[in-house]
């Protein structure tokens, strides 16, 4: 049973734990090419995201929101719907967020603080809806289609924070500071950590518990492994397609309300670095298992603080993360066809399931 | 010059990159590959070609190295998803996350953060002999840069290479029927990694135009998900570089009219027009519909086994 259990947690993490290093490896190639020391760098990297107790938590605070839109991007491959709309849905629910925490101030905090939230999941879940029902009823391609309505949420909040949300002195781009009774406690003192955290990791166990031991969570994963064979069980594919795309943008909405929230307070144009595309990776990463994206979210998240760090110090641009990102999908795909192989070197093959594509 | 003539002849302008990309995409998709990593090759070819330009000082050289920039990432596409089976989403998308992240890297260690763009002396227009004299016609079509004029050339070109020589016949016979195409010799592989490496060129000169023939500097993700549009152009086009030709005058045109409308000085919040474009494509995916694409479009191709597969994830 133990020994079992320990093959299976190594095989899921081997080819992931394999890409990361390769990632690493590559992207010292691209480091060195660009005049500087790959060491150097990296050192700054793991210094910056690990080096005090303070940067500890601000990399457990940057990978909220990877966590979170991770999850929802779990949700749409179990599907077998490629969302990636993290973005704009993202920026759905933080445009509410930060309406919200300034008109609604006057509510009591713990009446706001989950309305907030729970109406940031609906903003984002709409922006989800459109892309996964123009995927059903049209056959519209959801990659494409939640491109595009990245660009358009991502026009619409350059409106917002110029026009009817600027904030009152119309001097910067950005929206008005939410009311205090909106913004989320700290929980560790002295640090910028929130009680995000918190609903992060309750999101994972919801997810998890969604994802495989419900009735629909089952119907999601059947129409994504199968969709002739989902239609056949009389499971309405359609449907669970739009379903799987609300709650992937929900989600996103979600992390894009706890940013507002939790650490910004406010709106303006460049609130995410790219969360969305990144959460694609998280989730690849994480093999689409809502338990793996902790991990792969924390990861995220060194990159992410280890990275301006890297930057600060170095003068290395902080963007490379995204090209590490790229790399690790990369070596995901290119280890996928050795992956057998592999197990059956280290003795990690099923013994029971021989033969049986892992 | 009135509205309506500035707005046509913006349009071929605005027209001209969306055409390299969709015209390369339609080699990569006959073959039977989704080209998803348009973007990513566009936005590689954008950066190469203005890098080799403003060293070199010599445009044409920076064209060949916009190609060359493209070529380079729709090789990554192509290994990943012929030869190790990845799935076209994922890997295009990783594909595009690398260009995005590689330019934006590159141009900050070589140009810094920078307020002023360091620019290049672009493409200059050619004014055709006696046909750019006609009367409004003359001004619409025959005064453009020379990568205009290809861009349009490259339609019928397309034309005759898919449908009237035998490797357009090949191609698009593996991206029909890969298991009939082995079964009389052709190696599928070969030719679909040939479809992708022209969608990586056309797609690299497509962004390469937008570095050194219309903003003259780089500008990181310059691109503005125009690889997704051409995506989208080839759907609307059904697949034939005629529709592509008039998909991507609608697209072009489009973009030509937000342009101009911000120029006018209505009362429209500028961020409406510059949604324009998506909107429109939104808008095409619907009106577009189930077409009829390749049939083992997107499915990849194992000789060894016995059906396509869609692909890991």
């Amino acid at each position: 049973m133990l020994a079992r259990l320990y093959r299976a947690v190594a095989r899921t993490m081997l080819v992931p734990i394999l890409a990361v290093i390769s990632a690493l490896l590559a992207g010292s190639l691209i480091i060195l090419f660009a005049g500087f020391n790959p060491l150097v760098a990296y050192a700054a990297l793991i210094d910056g995201a690990f080096g005090s107790f303070y940067s500890i938590s601000e990399t457990v605070l940057r990978s909220i929101p990877f966590i979170i839109i991770g999850l929802g991007v779990v949700i749409s491959f179990r599907a077998k719907m490629f969302n990636i709309g993290g973005e704009g849905q993202f920026y759905a629910g933080a445009i509410i967020a930060a309406w919200l925490g300034v008109s609604l101030g006057g509510l009591p905090m713990l009446l706001l603080i989950p309305l907030i939230l729970l109406l940031s999941f609906v903003g984002g879940g709409v922006c989800g809806f459109l892309p996964g029902y123009l995927r059903a009823r049209f056959g519209a391609s959801e990659i494409v289609t939640t491109v595009m309505m990245n660009t358009i949420v991502l026009q619409f909040v350059s409106y917002l924070v110029t026009g009817p949300m600027q904030e009152p002195r119309r001097f910067f781009p950005e929206s008005q500071e939410i009311a205090d009774t909106a913004k989320l406690p700290v929980i560790f003192q002295g640090t910028r950590l929130h009680a995000g955290l918190v609903l992060a990791l309750l999101l994972v166990i919801v997810c998890y518990i969604f994802l495989f031991k419900t009735v629909k969570g089952y119907q999601l994963r059947v129409v994504g492994s199968n969709s002739t064979a989902a239609n056949f069980a009389g499971i309405n594919v359609r449907r669970n397609i739009i379903h799987a795309m609300v709650l992937s943008g929900g989600m996103a909405g979600i992390a894009g309300g706890l940013e507002v929230l939790g650490i910004t307070w406010k709106l303006f144009q460049r609130l995410s670095p790219g969360y969305g595309y990144s959460a694609i990776a998280v989730a690849l990463l994480a093999r689409k298992h809502p338990a793996g994206v902790i991990l792969t979210g924390l990861l995220f998240g060194s990159f992410a603080t280890g990275a301006n760090m890297m930057q600060r110090s170095e003068s290395i641009p902080s963007v490379l993360v995204n090209v590490l990102q790229a790399f690790i999908i990369f070596f995901i795909v290119a280890y996928g066809p050795f992956e057998d192989y592999i197990y059956g070197r280290l003795g990690l093959s099923d013994s029971l399931k021989k033969g049986e594509p892992a | 010059m009135n509205f309506f003539m500035t707005l046509l002849q913006v349009t071929l302008r605005t027209t001209a990159p969306l055409l390299f990309a969709a015209i390369g995409g339609l080699f990569s998709e006959k073959a039977g590959v989704l080209s998803i990593g348009m973007e990513g090759y566009m936005i590689a070819g954008a950066f190469t070609g203005f890098v080799a330009a403003f060293f070199t000082n010599n445009i044409y050289i920076g064209i060949l190295a916009a190609a060359l920039g493209g070529l380079l990432v729709s090789m990554i596409y192509g290994f990943l998803t012929v030869r190790m089976g990845g799935s076209g989403a994922v890997v295009g998308t990783a594909c595009v996350a690398f260009s995005i992240g590689a330019t934006g890297f590159f141009n900050r260690v070589l140009f810094g953060v920078r307020d002023t763009f360091s620019k290049i002396v672009p493409f200059q227009e050619i004014r055709i002999p006696i046909l750019s004299g006609l009367p409004v016609i003359g001004q619409i079509l025959f005064q453009h840069n020379l990568l205009v004029f290809l861009a349009f050339l490259l339609v019928p070109a397309a034309f005759f290479i898919l449908y009237r020589t035998t490797f357009g016949l090949e191609i698009r016979s593996v991206g029909e029927h890969p298991r009939a195409a082995d079964t009389v010799g052709l190696k599928v592989h070969a030719y679909r990694l040939c479809g992708i490496m022209i969608s990586g060129i056309l797609g690299g000169i497509g962004g390469g135009y937008l570095s050194l023939a219309h903003a003259n500097t780089f500008i990181e993700m310059m691109t503005a998900e125009r690889g997704y549009i051409a995506f989208v152009i080839i759907i609307f086009g059904k697949y034939h570089p005629g529709g592509i030709l008039l998909a991507a005058l609608v697209f072009g045109f489009a973009e030509a009219l937000q342009i101009r409308l911000q120029m006018q000085d209505y009362d429209i919040p500028y961020q409406f027009l510059s949604m324009l474009p998506y909107v429109i494509t939104l808008v095409a995916m619907i009106v577009a519909g189930r077409t009829v694409a390749p049939n083992a479009l997107g499915l990849s191709y194992n000789p060894f086994r016995k059906s396509l597969s869609k692909g890991v994830k």
